[in-house]
């Protein structure tokens, strides 16, 4: 299951629906919201999602993983809206019979969700200014 | 002439200071359609950075457009 929330992630209810009797492992990955990026301070994020099309591409990655990976359950959820620094962002979980095949199905989720799902972020800076990750048009080293 | 709907996410949103909008259009492609509205309303982003989607699946820059198609310009994306 791959979801786009507009209210408070709840990994304890979240947590259940990876279970299955053949899973002898669990990983979870959960992203917060850091102070700071490439060097400057960060005060709140917003999260905005052209939700249908990502919930697609969300479940065809969740899909690739139990493909390429001996996994029984993978389920990832993203937060939208306005987060406060400390806020868990996005939640990843993967039950397997061993934890090999969790770990790297985790990674393999988090990473092409970051890569390929229509989640966009704008960050709001100490300073004031606010700005688009990954959309900015001239080199960072110009800011 | 065809209308389209176009929905508008993130920067592009911002910078055309609408979340939708329905466009009657000259415009034959995803590509076609980007650089009218870029000149139109001063996009900052090239065209070779943003993605289409047509009725909510992605499509190439260069697929055909129609008549009452809905369409998303998806600016590099940045989740997690």
């Amino acid at each position: 299951m791959f979801r786009i929330a507009n209210t408070p992630l709840s990994p304890a209810e979240l947590k259940p629906l990876l279970s299955d009797a053949h899973a002898g492992a669990c990983v979870e990955f959960e992203g917060w919201v850091r102070n700071h990026n490439e060097g400057r301070p960060v005060l709140a994020l917003d999260y905005e999602a052209f939700a249908p099309l990502a919930e697609k591409e969300g479940e065809r990655i969740l899909a690739e993983a139990k493909a390429k990976f001996e996994i029984r359950e993978a389920v990832c959820v993203h937060r939208v809206g306005a987060l406060a620094i400390g806020d868990l962002a996005v939640w990843v979980g993967v039950s397997a019979a061993h934890r090999g095949a969790a770990f790297d199905a985790c990674r393999y989720i988090i990473d092409e969700a970051k890569a390929r799902v229509p989640i966009w972020k704008k960050e709001h800076y100490a300073d004031g200014s606010t700005e688009w990750v990954n959309c900015a048009t001239r080199p960072s080293a110009e800011s | 002439m065809k209308t389209l709907r176009i929905q508008y996410f993130a920067l592009l949103r911002e910078q055309r200071g609408l979340t939708q909008e329905q466009l009657a259009t000259e415009a034959a492609t995803p590509r076609a359609l980007y650089e009218e509205l870029r000149a139109q309303h001063g996009f900052t982003l090239p065209a070779d950075r943003v993605r289409a989607a047509i009725n909510g699946e992605f499509s190439s820059a260069d697929a055909p457009l129609r008549e009452g198609d809905e369409v998303v310009f998806i600016p590099p994306v940045a989740g997690g």
